[in-house]
């Protein structure tokens, strides 16, 4: 009986089914066959091109990483060698941190507004209505965005108005990640928490919260992972900077954004700097995304 | 004092010196947590009207004709995207139909038992790590890697299909063919993984009903399981469209951002997120509004885009 629950496999159950094929009008069987193949060739037309992409990747980043001083060392004048992108690290580090600290707390608060107080309501289905839409619009409204209340209002490009504009991109994941995290801990934990004589604030700060917390940080790391990676938000908000920025209140330079401006350069120094450039960029998002994964597979209640 | 009386205060005592601390700290938890929650789902419309504010001199200057207006001049201050609005739906296209039948392939190839799971498990894995490759890494793989590579593909067009509009003129390395190309590589793995989950989700008892009635596993694929998933399948395709018409570093970098009005997928081009790119940072202020307007009409297009994908997956789960 058991078997009945299982997804009946398409392919060959039992050999009755070959048989059956065999016996079959061969035009159906050729059919068949052809497209088995062609389904096959197109998942390896998909595969191809990302093995292409590490592999110039690693080849030509490395070639370029030789440079010691490529983390310390601010970039090179225009066609000469020598130099690193040191200064854009700390910049990406720093707009992240700014994104981080606006996306984290107002995602997962109203995400547990979401998940706890307002489960089934109208003003839950619109808030998650609204984020799945918001993840949706081009990266670069975030930009033009953050430009337009943050910059216009300061009058010069910054660090914060880039975590400004990567926290918008960042927040519809946030919620979504902390609410699916939220509703898959189990009722009892909050009924048992009640039936002690906790409160709500303390069933959800100390209950409700650590049980799914591996869950929130996964999404969180996935967030910043695809925000660490975007260019467009930045190009009218951290700008660029071609000197180490002290503060988030200057133009700062970025890895997707010195990647961008490097690689339209018509010198080699630079274009093997951003080639470099890529291969740590790369290792860096890669690296979260697929710790990430491995987290989330772990979990269960 | 009966007993009963005694442990009625006491509850009602230690109900009381809950109200004072706790009850505040409940009552205001809520209250905070509501108030981030309409402003996480305020930021949209915020978005959308701070873009409006900031287009409404181009909007008052230009009217609708900037949507038909072929130049974008500086100097003499005329402006209108007609050319980016053609680069930017026909780059989404092309992006479409590359990836259209390599995604649902691929969906089919990872969910209906091709091949053995140690074999889908780690095409799938790497399907999902395209994702994360930030696109300006591809914009630069697509220049230095790709181009060199189609490049004689592109002359090859010319030369056989050079009659049609589509592919006249000089072949370049920077043109709208290109760019949907690169599109497709970064949307593929949206189509797959909504598709691939359709299908999971798909009741057996179609798979079993039509193998029983002697259909092949072809013919169970191509006429159960794709119309019964199909509303998932339209959502998918609509969520890639709007990634594609959003996506800006890869035409920013590879479109050529040519000014005129131009038919041809194989000479330089523009488009929408690509004119904001190269532009913005030196625009002056009717630049900037006109700038803004242009970005107005990218966000209304990946609005019904997205909205329209949104209502088809909610019709989807009400169904299952």
């Amino acid at each position: 009986m058991a078997k009945r629950n299982r997804k009946p496999s398409l392919a060959s159950e039992g050999d009755n089914f070959d048989i059956s094929n065999q016996k079959m009008n061969p035009q159906r069987r050729i059919t068949g066959n052809v497209l088995t193949i062609l389904s096959m060739v197109f998942a390896a037309a998909i595969v191809a091109p990302l093995l292409w992409v590490l592999f110039s990747v690693f080849e030509r980043g490395v070639d370029a990483l030789v440079f010691p001083d490529i983390f310390t060392k601010l970039p090179p004048p225009p066609g000469l060698a020598e130099g690193g992108f040191g200064h854009a690290i700390v910049g990406t580090l720093m707009v992240l941190g700014v994104a981080i600290s606006i996306a984290v707390p107002v995602g997962v608060l109203a995400a547990i507004y979401l998940a706890e107080f307002g489960r089934g309501t109208r003003l839950a289905y619109f808030v998650k209505f609204s984020a799945n839409v918001l993840s949706g619009i081009p990266a670069i409204m975030c930009g033009l965005f953050a430009y337009s209340i943050v910059v216009r209002r300061f009058g010069s490009f910054s660090a914060f108005s880039g975590g400004v504009a990567l926290a918008v991109l960042m927040l519809p994941y946030i919620i979504r990640a902390t609410e699916e995290a939220l509703l898959l801990v189990p009722n009892e934990m909050r009924l048992a928490a009640r039936g002690i004589g906790a409160t709500q604030f303390q069933t959800i700060t100390q209950i409700v919260l650590p049980a799914a917390l591996t869950s929130i940080v996964t999404g969180v790391v996935l967030a910043t992972a695809r925000a660490a990676g975007e260019a467009a938000p930045l190009l009218f908000t951290a700008f660029n900077n071609t000197y180490w920025s002290t503060s988030v209140w200057e133009p700062t330079a970025t890895m997707p954004v010195l990647i961008y401006f490097f690689s339209i350069m018509p010198y080699q120094a630079s274009q093997s700097l951003a080639w470099a450039a890529s291969l740590v960029l790369l290792a860096m998002v890669m690296t979260f995304s697929i710790l990430a994964r491995l987290l989330t597979r772990k979990k269960k209640f | 004092m009966k007993p009963e009386d005694q442990s009625t205060e006491f509850q009602r005592k230690g109900l009381e010196k809950q109200t004072d601390t706790t009850r505040v700290l409940d009552v205001g938890f809520l209250g905070f947590t509501l108030l981030l929650a309409i402003g996480a789902g305020a930021v949209l419309f915020w978005i959308i009207a701070q873009t409006a504010l900031e287009a409404l001199p181009a909007i008052q200057q230009f009217g609708f004709g900037f949507l038909f207006e072929a130049t974008w001049n500086p100097v003499t201050t005329t402006y209108g995207v007609l050319p980016q609005i053609y680069g930017t739906l026909m780059t989404s296209f092309i992006a479409l139909l590359i990836a259209i039948p390599l995604g649902i392939g691929t969906a089919i190839f990872l969910t209906e038992d091709f091949a053995p799971k140690w074999v889908t498990t780690p095409i799938a894995f790497l399907i999902e790590l395209i994702v994360s490759i930030p696109s300006v890494v591809l914009g630069l793989w697509g220049i230095f890697v790709l181009v060199p590579v189609v490049r004689p593909f592109f002359r090859f067009l010319n030369d056989i299909l050079g009659w049609m509009p589509f592919f006249e003129g000089t072949a370049r390395s920077n043109n709208l063919l290109i760019v949907g190309m690169v599109l497709s590589i970064m949307i593929v793995p949206i189509i797959i993984s909504i598709t691939r989950s359709t299908f999971e989700v798909l009741p057996s008892d179609l798979r079993t009903g039509s193998l029983a009635l002697g259909a092949t596993r072809w013919e169970t694929i191509l006429r159960v399981l794709i119309p019964a998933g199909l509303s998932g399948i339209i959502s998918s395709i609509m969520l890639a469209l709007g990634r594609a018409m959003g996506e800006t570093m890869v035409a920013a970098m590879m479109v050529g951002n040519a000014n005129r009005f131009n038919l041809s997928l194989i000479e330089p081009g523009s488009t929408i997120t690509g004119l904001i790119a190269s532009q913005f940072g030196e625009a002056g202020r009717t630049q900037v509004a006109a700038l803004m307007y242009g970005a107005l009409v990218l966000m209304i297009l990946s609005l019904v885009v997205n909205i329209l994908s949104e209502l088809i997956i909610r019709r989807f789960q009400n169904i299952e």
